[in-house]
């Protein structure tokens, strides 16, 4: 199994090799935000001004990679999954026909389905030859699949139904009412969305979020079949894990990662659960 | 007034039917009857907030509704403002965040009618305006509620049950108020009421419906039950 791995790891290598111009463009952003100047290298997501010494001394250059690249991938999971799980929450929230278990099964497939499952098919719809991979590698140069974008994606559809769930939640505690009043008072739908129904649904939204970055943080299954677990491209904690501990002393080794990803875990589930406290405290005031 | 006039059929999923018609001219109407005689139904179908399913509404010059054609003028359009019974003062809002959710919406032309200032003195609200909702007491909720309807400038005002849930103390206080309010603004209102004396304080022409269909109608001066 391992040397099937290492091979395909090798494989994603080189194709990741390829798909150096898709970075270009997506880097070009990160630096602007983050001022970051290599881009090449994996995407760092975090300025250290000076900190490279004291985390030298506490993880390697390979673990740190792990972690910087996990943390940038969560991030985009969720940044890029707000703008759909936002309107979708809402619609689930609002919506009362009987037809909507449709749209809420799809929306909670990948919570039940095996991570890896999720991952093949989405590497058969994102690889260079999928439906929707091919055309993006043809008239875009984004490369998805052995990419931190895979990565994202993947993570980003996994963690998907959590954020959803959350966030419908915050919006079904929005007194419908509510809207109404707005509407007597000159608001458009569009207005009203944005002046009550968000606003009041805001911590929802934000522990939601909290929710999908944890969960993303520690994908693995979707990552791995679609990402790959390329050191320093595509190697998350969970990945950087598993590869550890299939080297010799690599369960002891592996243990400063395993203690990050619990405190990275623990941080953003009492975030979460903070916010979510606070909303009904609030609510029952 | 400018004339109102109102006809809807509405069936409710549990077999209850309202099915009603009245046209009023004068300045303050009291539709009065007892709790689920769908009273607050009428006022949603006024406001746009429940669509009848057979039903033509007219408020002076223009027709808000009209099923056999298909007009339903949106919510927001309207201009008609509602109070709601429970108040439904935006949470996330101060008093005065509240009041100026519906002045900032107004059409422009309507500017100058309804004033924040005059709004605030005539309501006494004053003190209240850093306040936040869940800090208010019964009466005050209710003053910024009609404060907020005011300011949106309606060309009709609805109020829902405006003294239910208050003491008989704070409903002779909270009534002045909007008596002033109509008085200053001479915006048409239409209240429901399930109490007769609390319509009769206001209104000047009483309709009374039972079981979703009118029962009886006329001047509030003449009007026994």
């Amino acid at each position: 199994m391992g040397e099937g791995r290492s091979q395909t790891n090798r494989e994603a290598q080189t194709d990741a090799g390829k798909s150096l111009p898709t970075p270009v463009l997506w880097f070009s952003r990160s630096q602007l935000i983050f001022g970051v100047q290599s881009w090449n290298s994996s995407p760092r997501c975090i300025p250290r001004p000076g900190s490279e010494k004291i985390v030298g001394q506490m993880f390697t250059a390979e673990e740190w990679e792990a972690i910087e690249l996990s943390l940038w991938v969560a991030t985009w999971a969720v940044v890029a999954s707000l703008p759909l799980a936002i309107p979708l929450g809402y619609f689930l929230a609002r919506w009362k026909r009987p037809s909507k278990w449709l749209i809420e099964t799809a929306v909670n497939l990948p919570l039940v389905l095996p991570p890896v499952v999720t991952g093949y098919i989405l590497l058969v719809l994102f690889g260079s030859q999928g439906g929707l991979g091919g055309p993006l590698e043809h008239w875009l140069g984004i490369h998805i699949a052995f990419s931190w974008i895979g990565a994202a994606l993947a993570a980003g559809v996994v963690s998907f139904p959590l954020m959803v769930r959350t966030i419908r939640i915050a919006f079904s505690g929005v007194d419908e009412r509510l809207e109404g009043v707005a509407r007597t008072l000159g608001s458009g739908p569009l207005d009203t969305f944005l002046s009550v129904s968000l606003p009041l649904a805001f911590r929802g939204v934000l522990a939601g979020s909290m929710l999908a970055f944890a969960r993303s943080l520690g994908e693995f299954g979707a990552t791995i079949m679609l990402a790959g677990n390329i050191p320093g491209r595509t190697q998350t904690i969970p990945t950087a894990v598993f590869s550890l501990v299939q080297t010799p002393g690599g369960v002891s080794r592996s243990g400063r990662l395993v203690l990050v990803s619990v405190l990275l875990a623990c941080l953003t589930l009492a975030v979460s659960e903070i916010l979510e406290r606070r909303r009904q405290r609030r609510e029952s005031a | 007034m400018s004339q109102l006039s109102f006809r809807a059929s509405h069936f409710y999923p549990g077999g209850f039917r309202l099915d009603l018609s009245f046209r009023t001219t004068r300045l303050v109407t009291a539709i009065f009857g007892p709790s689920g005689s769908g009273k607050t139904t009428i006022l949603e179908i006024l406001a746009g907030l429940k669509h009848p399913r057979e039903g033509f509404v007219q408020l002076a010059d223009r027709v808000l509704v009209d099923t056999a054609s298909g007009l339903f003028v949106p919510v927001q359009q309207r201009g008609v403002g509602m109070v709601f019974q429970d108040q439904l003062l935006f949470p996330h809002y101060s008093v005065q965040g509240n009041l100026r959710f519906g002045e900032r919406r107004r059409r422009r032309s309507l500017n100058g009618r309804v004033t924040f200032e005059r709004v605030v003195e005539v309501l006494e609200l004053n003190g209240l305006l850093a306040r936040h909702p869940r800090n208010l007491s019964g009466g005050e909720r209710q003053r910024v509620a009609l404060g907020r309807a005011l300011l949106s400038s309606p060309d009709l005002l609805l109020l829902d049950e405006p003294l239910t849930g208050l003491d008989e103390e704070l409903k002779t206080r909270v009534l002045d108020y909007i008596r002033r309010a109509i008085r200053e603004w001479r915006i048409p209102t239409l209240l429901v009421a399930h109490d007769f004396f609390e319509v009769k304080r206001l209104a000047d022409w009483v309709i009374s419906i039972r079981d979703g269909g009118l029962e009886r109608e006329g001047p509030a001066e003449e009007f026994k039950v």
